[in-house]
């Protein structure tokens, strides 16, 4: 069977199977199990009423259990065996990856990566949403600037590559060093440096992201609090620093951490510039190095990104309790 | 005081500037490539992409037909029009020989207007016979050829005489001349500007002989499923969890945050276990599914989000009425949520389209099943390393799509945004 073919019938089958699961499970629901007739009447309502929260959740709630909850467990059992998983060695994949040269390159090019991106793209983010607030053409700029964000990290990489290029006849960053009279470089094979051209490809496509939510949020300050700090005699930048950012230090903290827990999972950039030569693997592109060729190995490294992970999401978590009540 | 409005000028001159400027280096990069792909492949690697609206400096070969032949001694010539001889020359070039030669390496080695040939050097060997020897030079027409006194290892030269030689005018005039009679077509090289040269060749070839109509499709089949199907789930969830009253409410709103954040890597091998477990193997299924769990976290998220919002006196008239949960939910909730549902779908969209790591591992890894983003990542970037002509056109292919999305429903998508983070 063709793929577009199956695709249809999947479609039909998972909207159809949907509509018929919750049609009829609320049906024998109301009408087989709790009728509402006869002496039970009130408490068969009450009871109905009972149920139908779980017959709405089921769905979601086992696509979720299987499909994220189940996996932490499921991985961090499957890092605890050898290669082919039949030998349980404890925490022996955790250990030889510990003292493996590559391993530890990857995770400090991933603190760098975790530092960097969010805070240039928070910056340029907050930059361009402050400056293009009063344009009359600003709408038009900040959709240029978000528009990275439609693009495919794929995309994005091969778009940089082109950049990149060594040859001054197409790259455009050794066409400007010709220009001045340097010899052309391979940006991504520089030591060290190479990992910051990587990550710029990152700050490009997430500065739109910023931008929008911060924009929003500047929108958000009172007019009073500006009008009454120009009466008092501030200047654009002591307006900007000192009423406008602490106002909206909230934003810039969930745009903060949405990038970097962002960060901490894209292996596209790195596998598809560089494939995690000249030093600048990640821990996400080191996982892939080993997916498919060693399970117990790639699951540790998956883990060890959980863990990296797990404090913002209690922070994010107790953040919605917060809300909540 | 009256400085005041020179001063708002001078301050919003800067910046109008600085955006223009963080706009233009925003661009620059897609512009390049963008331009690219419409570039003859042979104009991208002469110039740059700024450059080409300029003419490029191309390198031709042209063979005329001898024609009216004269002798001249043991030399044989003819003459004739160079642009007139060849179909391809008068396409594209312009009309001005820049440079030309005799031999493919060197095609413009020697200026219009002199001669250029390759001369029969004859050298007088250490044991006292003749050897002949290639030496290729230019001159100027009327004269004749400079020649070493002696060759590369120092052996005198005795005499010489032309073995073959071409001279060519800016106009493309040539004279042709060969030691012996004129049996085949001559090769002449030449280099001209050639005017610059737009189209949809790299579209055509990438989209006939390297497969990228297949890929295309392949991410059409995975995308649109992947998209619908967790929004019905997560709408009745959703549902439930904004305005259903049950224990552990709470506990299953912490969840979903929860979840919203872990990394998809840790559930890579697990869940292609369980799918190989359970006969779906790496397949469209597979990655249908895939695509579904992975999706509903922030399904649930917005959309619980947003139904909370909706004002409580429609829903609780709507139950006083006598209306049950089910018929609340989809006569007023649904509809009523639709701006939420498109941005979780755009959202989707984007997401499932320009996936690279979820489609590697759960679509089987034969070129027929491959997307577009494993097609450019593992293919096109290795086989078609430096050919840009053909990777701009792959990448705008396939990021063609998310971007007239974008520009269509960015009213959604920031409104998404804005509901999924800010709070």
């Amino acid at each position: 069977m063709s793929p577009i073919l199956q695709g249809i019938l999947t479609i039909i089958i998972g909207v159809g199977g949907c509509v018929a699961y919750f049609y009829s499970s609320n049906w024998v629901l109301d009408k087989v199990i709790f009728p509402p007739r006869n002496d039970d009447h009130g408490r068969n309502i009450n009871r109905a009423t009972l149920v139908r929260p779980w017959l709405f959740l089921f769905p979601a709630m086992f696509a979720l259990g299987l499909y994220l909850a189940y996996p932490v467990v499921g991985s961090f059992i499957r890092s605890l065996y050898n290669r082919s998983g039949d030998t349980f060695i404890g925490l022996g994949n955790y250990t030889q990856m510990f003292s493996e040269e590559g391993f530890r390159t990857a995770v400090l090019n991933n603190i760098l990566w975790a530092l960097f991106v969010p805070a240039a793209a928070t910056f340029l983010g907050l930059l361009a949403a402050q400056l293009t607030d009063k344009l009359r053409w600003g709408n038009i700029a900040k959709s240029l600037i978000f528009m990275p964000m439609a693009i495919s990290f794929v995309g994005a990489s091969l778009i940089w590559k082109f950049v990149y290029a060594n040859d001054p006849d197409i790259g455009i960053i050794n066409a400007v060093r010709d220009f001045i009279g340097l010899s052309p470089v391979d940006p991504l094979q520089i030591p060290f440096w190479n990992n910051f051209f990587l990550m710029i490809i990152l700050v490009w496509i997430q500065t739109g992201f910023a931008m929008v939510i911060l924009s929003a949020a500047l929108r958000g300050i009172p007019e009073e609090t500006v009008e009454a700090a120009i009466i008092d005699g501030a200047n654009p930048f002591q307006i900007f620093f000192r009423i406008k950012v602490p106002q909206i230090m909230g934003t810039i903290v969930v745009v903060w951490t949405t990038i970097t827990i962002l960060v901490l999972k894209v292996f596209d950039i790195v596998y598809a510039m560089t494939g995690g030569n000249f030093d600048t693997e990640i821990l996400p592109s080191y996982m892939m190095d080993y997916m498919f060729r060693d399970d117990g190995r790639a699951t540790a490294v998956a883990f060890v990104i959980m863990i990296i992970v797990l404090p913002v999401m209690v922070w994010n978590i107790r953040q919605a309790r917060k809300e909540m009540r | 005081m009256d400085n005041m409005a020179g001063q708002k000028t001078s301050l919003s001159i800067v910046t109008n500037l600085s955006v223009v400027l963080l706009v233009v280096l925003w661009l620059v990069p897609t512009v390049g490539l963008l331009v690219s792909s419409f570039r003859d492949r042979e104009q991208i690697s002469e110039t740059g992409w700024w450059a080409s609206m300029f003419p490029v400096e191309a390198a031709y070969r042209v063979s005329p037909e001898p024609e009216d032949v004269t002798q001249d001694g043991d030399l044989y010539m003819f003459s004739g029009n160079l642009f007139a001889a060849s179909d391809d020359v008068t396409a594209q070039g312009s009309g001005d020989v820049s440079g030309f030669g005799i031999t493919g390496r060197d095609p413009g080695i020697a200026t219009p207007g002199t001669t250029y040939g390759r001369l029969k050097l004859l050298v007088a060997e250490p044991d006292g016979g003749t050897d002949e020897e290639n030496f290729e030079t230019s001159w100027q027409t009327d004269a004749t050829p400079d020649v070493p006194g002696e060759d590369e290892d120092g052996r005198p030269v005795q005499d010489f005489y032309i073995d073959r030689a071409v001279t060519v005018q800016a106009n493309g005039d040539f004279t042709w001349m060969q030691d012996g009679e004129v049996s085949r077509p001559p090769t002449i090289y030449i280099t001209a500007a050639a005017p610059p040269d737009f189209g949809l060749q790299n579209y055509e070839q990438i989209l006939t002989s390297d497969n990228m109509d297949r890929a295309f499709i392949n991410t059409l089949t995975v995308t649109i499923p992947a998209t619908i199907i967790p929004i019905l789930i997560a709408a009745f969830a959703a549902y439930a969890l904004a305005w259903m009253d049950f224990r552990g409410r709470g506990f299953l709103i912490a969840m979903v945050v929860g979840l919203l954040v872990v990394p998809l890597q840790l559930a890579l091998v697990p869940l292609l276990q369980l799918h190989n477990a359970v006969g779906i193997g790496q397949s469209f299924l597979g990655i249908w599914l895939a695509h579904t769990g992975f999706g509903l976290p922030l399904a649930i998220y917005l959309l619980r989000n947003y139904m909370v919002g909706l004002p409580r006196d429609i829903i609780e008239s709507a139950k006083v009425d006598g209306a049950t949960d089910f018929q609340v939910f989809t006569r007023i909730v649904l509809p009523l949520s639709f701006p939420a549902l498109a941005s979780f779908a755009i959202f989707q969209f984007l997401w499932t389209w320009n996936d690279l790591l979820v489609a590697k591992v759960f679509l089987p890894s034969n070129s027929e099943s491959w997307v577009m983003t494993v097609k450019i990542a593992d293919d096109l970037l290795g086989s078609r390393g430096g050919d840009w002509g053909i990777l701009a056109a792959a990448a705008f292919i396939s990021i063609a799509v998310p971007l007239v999305v974008f520009f269509a429903m960015q009213k959604y998508l920031v409104r998404g945004l804005l509901a999924g983070s800010v709070k």
